[in-house]
């Protein structure tokens, strides 16, 4: 498995070296339109989301700032406090509802020469038992008369991960980010996207407070539950394409595709379809749809026929077959006001989700009554909230 | 294949050098309107790759966030 994950990382470091040969040639050829950095720019944003058990909510605050002409500087605050009675904790033994929350700050910057655009972020999170750094860089060429930017990107992350039910348990995972975006105008009212990301992990990749079931004629329920053992090593790899066209009324249509794979055998296809409407002056509506599918991990089972029956066994759904799809509605509000001193515009936004998922091959234990394995198939509905004010300065 | 593909890129970025763009800066206010944007609110768009993230095993290939799921 590692010789494996060790062969992909020289392919994805092969082909970062290549599109960055790639970008520096194109930084040398035709001059045209300078890159601009992003507006200065606040946003205020309460999320919450509430389903499956699992309710979450806290607010993030993003700051952005020009200094001089050629750097931009941000910052973020971002907390998530969980409340978690998910069908996880609720059926599996040893386990109990938590509450919990987690604090992320977000440090960077963008330096701007001519058409090119360096960026450096450092990202720390904490919770009680989950310790993540990341360190990011990226820098991104405007070229072709302007109507092609690219974009590599490379993260380094480093998380600490421990068990608040065993205060002995410490492990780590060690993370790299491999990025390419290419962002290419095809018309005066059509732009594509396209990405491919490689991530590699290597550490303790599971969550050590979940349980796998395996048969137990000597249990009253016919299970018993162990803990779970994920390999600790993963290589994946993604590849999204997005086109947006306007429409000839001051509107958008967009829509994407990402494909996913793993050496963990998960294969995922991602769907998107949006519409994006103006109405009068200060009104911008949204409205989204999203279809997700997976394949189950290879060392995934909904139900093992016995403890250690293989060297990897997990049972987490996020690793089973399911499908998802999103319905999305959105509101923005723009208010602009002569005579204020700092503030350009601002928007009021109102973005609202529900996600329905279905899970193929993840029994619904809180269901009694059923024979061991032939419980019905799990499915919850999540809402999402965000709730944000943007201001521009 | 990898040699031969970067020499093909070489060559493709080299003759681009000389490449007149079929959109003119004139005609790309369409392009600048807010509602073509991949990313109109970055922190919004963060958070949902994060909901997302946290509960679906495919990752990447959205826009870039840091680690630690909260979802322990």
């Amino acid at each position: 498995m590692e010789q494996v994950s060790f062969q992909v990382v020289v392919v994805a470091v092969t082909r970062l070296s290549y599109f960055f040969v790639l970008g520096l040639l194109a930084l040398l050829c035709t001059p045209g339109m300078a890159a601009v950095l992003a507006p200065d720019r606040a946003d205020i944003l309460y999320h919450a989301y509430d389903g499956g058990g699992v309710e979450v909510n806290g607010p993030s605050i993003l700051v952005r700032k020009s200094i001089g002409t050629s750097v931009s500087a941000f910052g973020n605050y971002y907390v998530d406090n969980v409340s978690s009675a998910s069908i996880d904790v609720v059926t599996q033994s040893g386990a109990s509802a938590y509450t919990e929350e987690r604090t992320e700050y977000s440090l960077g910057g963008d330096y701007l020469h001519d058409k090119t655009t360096m960026s450096l972020a450092y990202t720390s999170s904490s919770e009680s038992d989950y310790e993540a750094e990341t360190t990011s860089f990226n820098i991104s060429m405007d070229m072709f008369g302007d109507l092609t930017t690219v974009t590599l990107g490379y993260a380094l992350g480093s998380d600490i991960v421990r068990s608040n039910a065993d205060l002995t348990f410490e492990d780590t995972i060690d993370r790299r980010n491999y990025r390419v975006n290419v962002s290419q105008v095809l018309s005066k009212n059509s732009i594509l996207g396209f990405i491919f990301e490689t991530i590699t992990d290597e550490g303790f990749l599971n969550n050590p407070y979940r349980s796998y079931r395996y048969l137990d004629s000597g249990s009253a329920s016919g299970y018993s539950w162990a803990a779970e053992v994920y390999p600790r090593t993963r290589t994946s790899n993604a590849a999204a394409l997005r086109l947006r066209y306007f429409l000839p009324y001051r509107a958008a249509v967009y829509g994407g595709y990402r494909y996913f794979d793993d050496d963990w055998d998960i294969k995922a296809d991602t769907f998107d379809i949006g519409y994006v409407h103006p109405f009068r002056e200060n009104w911008l509506f949204d409205i989204n749809f999203r279809h997700y599918s997976q394949s189950s991990a290879f060392f995934y089972k909904d139900l093992f026929n016995a403890a250690d029956e293989f060297i990897y066994q997990g049972r987490d759904k996020e690793l089973s077959t399911f499908t998802s799809q999103t319905l999305g509605l959105g509101v923005t509000f723009e208010f602009t006001k002569n005579n204020w001193q700092y503030i350009d515009r601002g928007t009021l936004n109102f973005y609202y989700d529900t996600i329905f998922f279905d899970y193929e091959d993840f029994s619904d234990l809180t269901q009694t009554g059923y024979p061991v394995g032939q419980e019905p198939a799990y499915s919850f509905t999540a809402n999402v909230l965000r709730l944000f004010v943007s201001i521009w300065y | 294949m990898l040699r031969l593909t970067s020499l093909l890129g070489v060559f493709v970025l080299l003759t681009a050098c000389n490449v007149q763009p079929w959109v003119k800066p004139y005609e790309r206010a369409n392009l600048a309107d807010p509602v073509m944007s991949f990313s109109r609110d970055p922190a919004a768009e963060s958070y949902m790759h994060h909901v997302y993230d946290a509960r679906e095993g495919a990752r990447g290939a959205g826009v870039v966030s840091g680690g630690g799921c909260g979802c322990n």
